[in-house]
């Protein structure tokens, strides 16, 4: 394990520094710097920056754990993740680069003409990024803890450092420019360990195709419905769930990524209104390269599972023994194997003899090792992981900082604020939710865990309708739009606190799990 | 944003229609395909995977970047055609 740790500290190194160096390069010097990067970004370069600000340490490790155990009940993060770019391409983007402003709530309160509904928006935006940003700060502090075993808290702390250099200093700017390194550092630990399983697997070094390929002479898909159907878990190829929670599980997932404030501002950043269209195009090509590849990493991961994990031997040395990353792995109690019978034999099927327990992030946290890849490679995907947590915390908060000093202060209660006195709260507010942030990443209160699974939830019901309604249905008045708001937040809400919300979501009811990874992860994007 | 005059404008018709036709193939291959058909698609194969399941999991997520890569192009012709109305934001 020691060359796996000098590997992930000269990985993790340097992509910090590299972090740091564009802080340090991109400092901002106008309020349109911290907002909007100047409004200078090329599309091709925001698409990238929206793909790593949108895909966060979920996406990046638990997703594909959720598909491989969930199968094609997995498909809701699939297609409802992606296709919210769609209404976000057609419906949003292009006409709020139009508008020509800053902020979510700038839109609200001028399209409006109604500082109460600025007010509303402000108390949205806030509360959304707030509830998305915990999930995010505990990954990086996961991370660190499982790769160097840096204690939780102190992850937690070396991750608020780096985002407080970059996000403080550089405001949009920096953001913009260490979201695209960010972007290529995590799609390589991404399909670094794919492509050789890929190829030990299905014999094609492309993952996305040797997931409809053939894998020892017969469909591995087939071939892997046949394993979940005779062990007793639930066909991969057909799910459980009915089709109309799988239609409306997909339907808030896209609605609510339409609605996400951070997405949203990614596109007041670029030059033209034909830009935001192009840009949104970009962002979700670069996001489909992971989310093409993520259904490919949860079937491999899946059939390997099965076939080197059940009715192995625990002791023996020879091909029937139970592999070597099981026992590593063991150690962290990602995996749990409690042999009932004592016939020293691992026993892994639906049921009560079923005898394993796992947790569904080790699907990619283990897979370099299940591929036998060398410690590099295990090393290249905590990076790839801290880099998909910081991408998407940088962007929440500066949703917070914005709202705080531009929406509240400059456009509400102080409205001579000078240029330089909005520039200096502005990163008075990245640092205030920097550690506000950092705090709940340690402290995670429980409502949170309950509330950030339904960030989509919040968003969809609150800013969605909010927004497209005040373009395309000019007769959408302030009253409308604040009652629209409140009662959508409200409602979401109260949905929330009486229902156990997050068993709705497929995970992966019939193989349990361990308390970690929090819920929080698991279901933000 | 809400100009009233943009309601009737042949570039605001135009724009509507292309929205439209576009999200309802949107909403074909996923809630379509994806979803209620998949029972009946999956007779039918894509390479090694059910048709309705690889629409679920690939499928629908290649054609919506296809889907908003179409837009962006008539839109461009639009613009051009209608004069565009989108001068550059300082």
């Amino acid at each position: 394990m020691s060359d796996v740790k000098l590997w992930t500290w000269i990985f993790v190194g340097l992509t910090f520094s590299l972090y740091i160096g564009i802080a340090i390069w991109s400092r901002a010097k106008t309020t349109g710097d911290f907002y909007v990067a100047d409004k200078h970004v090329h599309p091709v370069l925001n698409g990238m920056a929206t793909a790593a600000d949108w895909m966060s340490a979920a996406s990046f490790i638990s997703m594909a754990g959720i598909i491989a155990f969930a199968g094609y009940d997995g498909s809701v993060y699939l297609m409802g993740w992606t296709g919210g770019y769609v209404l976000l391409a057609l419906l949003l983007a292009p006409y709020l680069r139009k508008f020509g402003k800053f902020t979510v709530p700038d839109f609200i309160g001028d399209r409006y003409y109604s500082d109460a509904a600025r007010l509303v928006a402000v108390f949205c935006a806030i509360f959304i990024s707030f509830t998305y940003i915990a999930g995010q700060m505990q990954g990086v502090g996961i991370v660190f803890s499982r790769f160097l075993e840096v204690d939780v808290k102190w992850g937690v702390v070396i991750g608020m450092v780096i985002v407080f250099f970059y996000a403080v200093m550089g405001g949009m700017k920096g953001i913009t420019y260490t979201q695209i390194a960010q972007y290529c550092v995590l799609i390589f630990a991404y399909m670094v360990p794919v492509i050789f399983i890929s190829l030990q697997l299905t014999g094609t070094p492309i993952p996305q195709l040797g997931f409809i390929g053939n894998s020892g002479g017969e469909p591995l898909l087939q071939k892997l419905n046949g394993l979940t159907t005779d062990l007793g878990f639930t066909p991969y190829l057909s799910g459980s769930k009915s089709v109309w929670d799988i239609a409306a599980i997909t339907l808030a997932l896209m609605v609510g990524t339409a609605g996400l404030p951070h997405v949203i501002i990614r596109f007041f950043t670029v030059p033209k209104v034909a830009d935001a269209r192009k840009s949104a195009g970009w962002a979700l090509a670069f996001i489909a390269l992971l989310y093409l590849t993520a259904p490919a990493v949860g079937a491999f991961s899946r059939i390997n599972f099965i076939e080197t994990v059940n009715d192995s031997v625990y002791e023996a040395t020879d091909e029937t023994a139970t592999p070597d990353w099981f026992k590593t792995w063991e150690q962290t109690s990602l995996i749990e194997w409690d042999d009932k019978n004592d016939d020293g034999i691992v026993t892994y099927k639906a049921g009560p003899e079923n005898e394993v327990k796992v947790n569904r992030d080790i699907m990619v946290l283990a897979n370099p090792e299940i591929a036998g890849l060398p410690a590099w490679v295990i090393a290249l995907v905590a990076a790839g992981g801290l880099a998909a947590a910081l991408s998407t915390a940088a962007g929440l908060l500066l949703v917070i900082s914005a709202s705080v000093s531009h929406d509240l202060l400059k456009r509400v209660f102080v409205k001579d604020l000078s240029e330089k006195g909005e520039l200096r709260a502005a990163r008075l507010a990245a640092a205030g939710a920097i550690f506000a942030a950092g705090y709940l990443g340690i402290n995670p209160p429980g409502f949170v865990a309950q509330v950030v699974a339904f960030a989509f939830g919040l968003a969809a019901a609150s800013f969605f309708p909010a927004i497209v309604l005040g373009i395309f249905w000019t007769r959408t008045s302030k009253q409308g739009a604040i009652a629209g708001m409140l009662s959508g937040i409200g409602f979401t809400t109260a949905y929330i606190s009486i229902s156990n919300s997050s068993t709705r979501l497929p995970t992966c009811p019939t193989i349990g799990g361990s308390a970690y990874p929090p819920k929080v992860l698991a279901h933000s994007a | 944003m809400s100009n009233k005059s943009r309601g009737a404008s042949p570039y605001w018709k135009a724009n509507l229609k292309l929205m439209g036709i576009l999200l309802s193939i949107w909403a074909l291959v996923s809630f379509g395909f994806g979803i209620f058909l998949r029972p009946f698609l999956d007779q039918f194969s894509v390479g090694g995977a059910p048709l309705g399941f690889w629409f679920a999991q690939q499928g629908s997520i290649i054609v919506f970047v296809i889907l908003i890569f179409v837009y962006t192009h008539f839109m461009k012709k639009l613009d051009a055609k209608y004069g565009s109305d989108e001068e550059q934001n300082p």
